[in-house]
Parts: C-alpha cells; sequence; structure tokens
C-alpha cells in the first residue's frame, strides 16, 4: 500500500511539473505588442486557392504555387494587423497544362504584361474569438479593387523545431469581370463570381 | 514505277512518304493554326487539338520509317546538269527539313505532356508524359513550337519552289522523279552502281 501511495504521489508530481512546464512554453517569449510573421512558403504551410464554376456544369478548383508575404499581428490592438502577399501569377496551376497555359495568356491573366499581383492591407476589425475582417487592395492584372477577406484564426503556439507559429485562414469572393480578362468575358455569367480560399500559416521573426 | 528506290530515281514507297508526309504536315499547320483561335462553346474546341496531337504523333512514326527507308535504300544520284551550288544548298536544306519536322513533333509533344499527363492518340494508345526540368514546359515548348512550326512551312516552300524551278526554268527530271510517272534516261552523275 505504502508503495502505491508513494508511486502515486511520484506521477503526480511530474503531471505538476510536465503541466507547468507546457504552461511555460505557451507564454510567448517575446513581449512585444506587434508580432511579426513571415507566412510560411518555404516550407509550403500556405495555400491561395480558387474554385470558379465550369460553365455552371461542376467546379474548377487551382491554385497559386508561388508566393511571398509576410503579416503583423498586434493581441493588444488588432485593428494594428495587416497582410501583404505577392503572387506570381504565372505559377498558377489546375493540374492540366494546356489551360494554365491558357489562363496566363493575353486573354485571361496576361502574365507577360502583369507578370505579379498583390494584396495590401487597408484595415483589419477584429470580431472576437479569432475571427476578423481584413480589407484591403488587390491588384491583379494590373487593375486595383478594394476586396474583403473573411479571416479565422486557426492556431497559435509554439512548433516541434523551436520556431512560434500563427495560422489563419481567409476566403473571399472575386468578380471575374473586374479584371478586364477578355477571354474570360465569354464564360460569363456561370462564372463571375470566383472563390478563394487561402491558409496561411507565419513564423514569428 | 518500281517500288525501290534506284540511282536513277526514288520508287513508289519513297515517293508515297515524300507526299503523305507533305499532305499530312499541311493539313497539320493549317488545323493547328485554325484550332488555337477556335472560340471556347465551338464544337471543335476539343476535337481539333486532339485530332492535331494524335496525328501529329503518328507522323513521328512515318517519319522514323522514312528515315530508316533514306538509310538503308540508295538515294538517288544528283543529274549532271546540277550545280556545285544546288547541291549543297539542297543538301542542307534537306537536313534541316528533317531536323525540323524532328523539332516540331517533340516541342508540340511536349506541350500537353507537361503536367505529366501523356497524349492520347485517337483513343488507340497514350504516348507516356516526358516532363522536362524547366518552369512552365507548356508555355515554352508552344513558343517553340510556334515558330519552329512556321520556320518548317517556309523551308517546305523554299524547297517546293526549288523542284519548280527545276521543272519550269531548267527543265529537268529532279522533280519528275518524286512524282508517280515513269521516269526514264535519266542523266545521272554516276550510272556507276545502277
Amino acid at each position: 500500500m505504502r508503495l502505491i501511495q508513494a508511486m502515486k504521489l511520484k506521477i503526480k508530481a511530474v503531471s505538476i511539473a510536465a503541466t507547468l512546464v507546457l504552461l511555460a512554453c505557451t507564454i510567448p517569449s517575446n513581449l512585444v505588442a506587434e508580432e511579426q510573421y513571415v507566412i510560411d512558403t518555404k516550407g509550403m504551410h500556405a495555400f491561395i486557392q480558387f474554385k470558379v464554376s465550369h460553365l455552371g456544369f461542376s467546379w474548377e478548383l487551382g491554385r497559386f504555387n508561388k508566393f511571398t508575404g509576410n503579416f503583423s499581428y498586434d493581441e493588444k490592438n488588432q485593428a494594428n494587423n495587416s497582410v501583404s502577399v505577392e503572387i506570381d501569377v504565372a505559377s498558377l496551376d489546375t493540374n492540366h497544362a494546356e489551360r494554365d497555359k491558357h489562363l496566363r495568356g493575353d486573354g485571361y491573366f496576361d502574365v507577360a504584361k502583369f507578370p505579379n499581383a498583390t494584396f495590401v492591407t487597408t484595415s483589419y476589425t477584429d470580431k472576437g474569438n479569432g475571427v476578423g475582417i481584413l480589407k484591403g487592395k488587390l491588384t491583379l492584372r494590373g487593375i486595383t479593387k478594394n476586396i474583403t477577406i473573411d479571416v479565422k484564426q486557426l492556431g497559435v503556439g509554439k512548433d516541434h523545431w523551436g520556431g512560434f507559429r500563427r495560422g489563419f485562414e481567409g476566403s473571399t469572393i472575386l468578380h471575374l469581370s473586374d479584371y478586364n480578362m477578355e477571354k474570360g468575358k465569354i464564360l460569363l455569367p456561370a462564372s463571375e463570381n470566383i472563390e478563394m480560399f487561402f491558409s496561411f500559416e507565419g513564423i514569428r521573426q | 514505277m518500281q517500288i525501290l528506290n534506284t540511282n536513277n530515281s526514288y520508287g513508289l514507297f519513297a515517293v508515297l512518304l515524300h507526299w503523305l508526309m507533305a499532305v499530312v504536315i499541311l493539313a497539320l499547320f493549317g488545323l493547328g493554326v485554325w484550332m488555337v483561335e477556335l472560340d471556347y462553346y465551338d464544337s471543335w474546341y476539343h476535337k481539333a487539338p486532339d485530332l492535331h496531337k494524335s496525328i501529329g504523333i503518328l507522323l513521328f512514326f512515318v517519319l522514323l520509317l522514312r528515315m530508316a527507308w533514306r538509310w538503308w535504300s540508295i538515294t538517288p544520284a544528283h543529274l549532271s546538269n546540277h550545280k556545285w551550288w544546288e547541291i549543297i544548298i539542297a543538301a542542307i536544306v534537306h537536313i534541316a527539313l528533317y531536323l525540323l519536322m524532328f523539332a516540331v513533333i517533340f516541342s508540340g509533344y511536349f506541350i500537353p505532356v507537361a503536367n505529366g499527363v501523356g497524349v492520347a492518340v485517337f483513343d488507340l494508345f497514350t504516348i507516356p508524359a516526358w516532363v522536362l526540368p524547366i518552369e512552365k514546359q507548356e508555355d515554352v515548348a508552344g513558343i517553340v513550337h510556334f515558330y519552329l512550326a512556321w520556320g518548317l512551312l517556309i523551308l517546305a516552300a523554299m524547297h517546293a519552289a526549288a523542284a519548280f524551278k527545276h521543272h519550269v526554268l531548267d527543265k529537268d527530271d529532279t522533280m519528275r522523279r518524286m512524282t508517280f510517272g515513269s521516269v526514264q534516261d535519266i542523266d545521272v552523275v554516276d550510272k556507276g552502281d545502277k
């Protein structure tokens, strides 16, 4: 009996110690209010996907494979949060070489003339529980539009490899007719709405 | 008309191959130029490229057969009235035409296979994909295919113009021995191994 009691005590002590260590880990080592993050495109824990109707029959899915970005996050003053992303438009990938070739051409994205698309934040509104409204300017095909992205924080904390990560997902709807794509016009109205989905994991700097 | 080549003239087999390829290459060129401008809703939008690819791949096998024939059979000798510079230019153009035919077929093949999917030939069989270690393979191959195809067309036009020059101006048998008529009493350079 004594032995069992002693073992129970020991287990309790170990679990308390472990809990303390875990708690310590969750406290950010960096206490500066505004945290700077680089979107983890190196380890590719980041995705920019689009979904658009194929003549009303089904969905066409694709993604941009190459982009870079960073964001700042201010826990105390969320209105300071901002994101900027630059996309290499030619890296679009719909898993069909000939379609990708068409989309890069001047009838659609015209990547020779407009190689990059950019997003810069104009405002961020915190809605609580990690949910927010991100507003910003998207420049695509040389045309700048104000867009609104619904953002949700998914996870935050130390990773297993010595870093600190913060991850979000976001979605918005772009309009095909906004970007002056000559060949895109024939896809209207079925393909007018382009659903965008983003998943970004930032590594704190 | 004999089937095999002789020192005097091309045989039926070589003549058939030559004209089959001439017709197919011209048709593929026309089809290619036409199909890339098709509207997305055109009923040929998918059919035309499928046809272009299928015929193009089959043409590759015909080209291999032609190369084999060129290698193994006799090549007729030059006519005695051919000038030295005509012989040199003709040789250069012939080699360039062969190289261009290969290059146009390969560059075309490299477009649809860029993301690892093979090319189906009339639903009969599929040529496996060959993905090159270059970025945007479909774009690069597309540009190369376009310019090489135009190069082939221009060179083929020069080749045809030269043949007509021999036929009309020189009034010799150069063109006649690549057509289906019977050619006799040709004055070639060396009748030794006839």
